[in-house]
C-alpha cells in the first residue's frame, strides 16, 4: 500500500538496530516441549510474523544457544534459513530441562568525528564500546539492547539449572516450572530485571492459532511487587509470552515517540527516545513460547 | 489434582504415612477392562495405574508400554500418559523392575498387587485415589479415579471409563 511506504521503511531501520522493538513478533516453536526416554530430539521453527504462530514473514535467522540440564552448552543441529522461517535440530541426551535462546544482545549508537556522523559498529558490545569509539569523538549516543528470546524443553523430569540468572535485561524464575504446565492450573513466573525482581513490567500472554479466532486470545498483566505473574490460561495449546518495561507497542508504529511512558502510568527506566532512527537508552525485553497440556 | 509435584519432590508414598508393615500382605485384586475397539488402526493403549493420597507423592503400581521395541524406543511415548508421567512417570526410570509390563490386549485384564512386591506399598489407614489411565497411539486418552478409605482391613471401589476405559474395579483385603 502506497501511503504506508515511508512507515515501513523506518520500521526497516529500526529492525536493522532493535528488533525487539518493532511489533513483529519473534518466535520459536519446538516440536515438543515434555518428552520421555533417554534419546530425542526437538525440532525448531524460528520466525518472525504477526500472527501466531503462522511463519509468513521472515526468518529468525539467528543461531541460538542451547545449554542442557547439567549447565554445558548443546548444538544446534541440521540449522537452515528459509524464506520465512529458520529451522534446527537439538538431539536431547540428559535428563531434565534444556534452554534454546536467541539473545540479542548489543550496543548501538553514534558519534560525531571531524564533523561526520559515524555509526558504532553492529554487534559491538557493551564492554567493547570504549575500543570503538574514538578519541576525541562527540556527540556519542548510544543504547543498550538486551531482547531475551528462549524456550524450555524437558526430556523426564524438569530441573532448574538453566534458570540461573545471568543478571543482564529481562530474565524468567520459574515458580511454576516453564515445562510443567496445565490448563486447569494457575501458573506464576517471577521476571527480574538485570538478576532483580522487577514490578511492573507488561506481559503480554498470546494464544497461539490465531488464524482461526475471530477475536486473538490475548491477556495483558503486570508483574507484581515481587516481579511476578500469575496466568490462567483460558485453554491448552502454544502461548507466546513478552514481556517489556514499556507498554507494548501498537502494531505498525515506527519508534516510541520520547517520553511515552505506560500510558502515562510510568515513564520508562532509560526510556528509549526518538532520536533519527537510533533511539537512546535501553531496550530490554523477554519472549518466550510456552506449551499448555491439556489436563 | 489435589496436589501437586514440581518433578523435583522425590519423596515417595511408602516413606511417610505409608510405612511397611510386618502384618499380613494386603492383596489388591485390579480389574481393567480394555474396550475393543472398530478402528481401522488399533495399538494397544499404554496405561498407567498409581496410588495417591493427599500430601504425598503419588506411587505408581503398574505401567503397561511397548517394552520390546528396539533400543527402549517404546520410552518416548510414556509421556502421553500425561497425568501419570507429570505425577510420577517422570521421576522414574524404564523399565521399571516389577512394575512396567507389555502392553495388554482388549478385554478385562487382572492385576494382582501384594504390598511389598513391586510398585505396591504396605497402606496406613486414610483416604487414598487409585488412578488408572489410558492412552492409545493415533487413539484417545481417558483417566478413571476410584477414591477409597483404607480401614486397615478391606476396601472396595468400582468406576467406569467412556472410551478408552471401560470397567475398572478392585477389591483390596488383608
Amino acid at each position: 500500500m502506497q501511503f504506508r511506504k515511508p512507515l515501513l521503511a523506518i520500521a526497516a531501520v529500526t529492525a536493522l538496530a532493535a528488533p525487539a522493538a518493532i511489533a513483529h513478533r519473534m518466535w520459536l516453536l519446538p516440536s515438543s516441549t515434555v518428552v520421555s526416554g533417554t534419546d530425542n530430539w526437538v525440532t525448531v521453527d524460528a520466525a518472525v510474523s504477526n500472527d501466531l504462530f503462522y511463519f509468513d514473514h521472515r526468518p529468525l535467522g539467528a543461531v541460538p544457544v542451547i545449554t542442557q540440564p547439567d549447565g554445558s552448552e548443546g548444538k544446534a543441529e541440521h540449522h537452515n534459513v528459509g524464506q520465512f522461517r529458520a529451522t534446527f535440530d537439538v538431539h536431547l541426551t540428559q535428563q531434565g530441562t534444556y534452554r534454546i535462546a536467541v539473545v540479542n544482545q548489543g550496543v548501538f549508537g553514534r558519534y560525531v568525528l571531524n564533523g561526520e556522523t559515524k555509526m558504532i559498529p553492529r554487534g559491538t558490545t557493551k564492554a567493547q564500546l570504549a575500543s570503538v569509539i574514538p578519541a576525541g569523538a562527540t556527540d556519542v549516543q548510544t543504547s543498550e539492547m538486551v531482547a531475551r528470546n528462549e524456550i524450555f524443553v524437558t526430556q523426564g523430569a524438569p530441573t532448574n539449572t538453566v534458570f540461573k540468572p545471568t543478571g543482564q535485561g529481562i530474565e524468567l524464575a520459574p515458580v511454576t516450572h516453564p515445562n510443567d504446565l496445565v490448563a486447569n492450573e494457575p501458573a506464576t513466573f517471577q521476571f527480574l530485571l538485570d538478576g532483580k525482581p522487577a514490578s511492573g513490567l507488561y506481559v503480554t500472554t498470546i494464544l497461539g492459532g490465531g488464524r482461526y479466532r475471530a477475536a486473538p486470545k490475548q491477556i495483558d498483566q503486570r508483574t507484581d511487587a515481587q516481579g511476578k505473574v500469575t496466568i490462567k490460561w483460558p485453554e491448552a495449546g502454544m502461548y507466546w509470552i513478552n514481556v517489556t518495561p514499556t507498554a507494548p507497542q501498537p502494531e505498525g508504529e515506527g519508534p516510541r515517540p520520547q517520553a511515552q511512558g505506560a500510558g502515562g502510568a510510568r515513564p520508562a527506566p532509560g526510556g528509549p527516545q526518538g532520536m533519527g532512527g537510533v533511539p537512546s537508552g535501553r531496550r530490554v525485553s523477554y519472549t518466550t513460547t510456552l506449551e499448555v497440556l491439556a489436563p | 489434582m489435589q496436589f501437586r509435584l514440581t518433578g523435583l519432590t522425590t519423596a515417595a508414598l511408602g516413606a511417610g504415612a505409608l510405612l511397611p508393615n510386618a502384618a499380613a500382605a494386603q492383596t489388591m485384586d485390579l480389574s481393567i477392562e480394555l474396550p475393543r475397539m472398530t478402528v481401522a488402526e488399533y495399538h494397544r493403549p499404554y496405561v498407567a495405574v498409581w496410588l495417591e493420597k493427599e500430601g504425598q507423592a503419588p506411587r505408581t503400581l503398574s505401567v503397561w508400554y511397548d517394552v520390546d521395541k528396539r533400543g527402549g524406543e517404546g520410552t518416548k511415548w510414556l509421556h502421553d500418559v500425561r497425568q501419570w508421567w507429570r505425577a510420577s512417570g517422570r521421576t522414574m526410570s524404564f523399565p521399571a523392575d516389577g512394575i512396567s509390563g507389555a502392553t495388554r490386549a482388549p478385554g478385562v485384564q487382572k492385576l494382582r498387587l501384594v504390598a511389598g512386591k513391586g510398585g505396591m506399598p504396605a497402606l496406613t489407614p486414610g483416604q487414598y485415589t487409585l488412578v488408572v489411565e489410558a492412552a492409545r497411539e493415533v487413539g484417545g486418552r481417558e483417566v478413571v479415579r476410584l477414591p477409597f478409605a483404607w480401614n486397615g482391613s478391606s476396601a472396595t471401589a468400582t468406576a467406569k471409563g467412556a472410551a478408552e476405559l471401560g470397567g475398572v474395579s478392585f477389591t483390596l483385603k488383608r
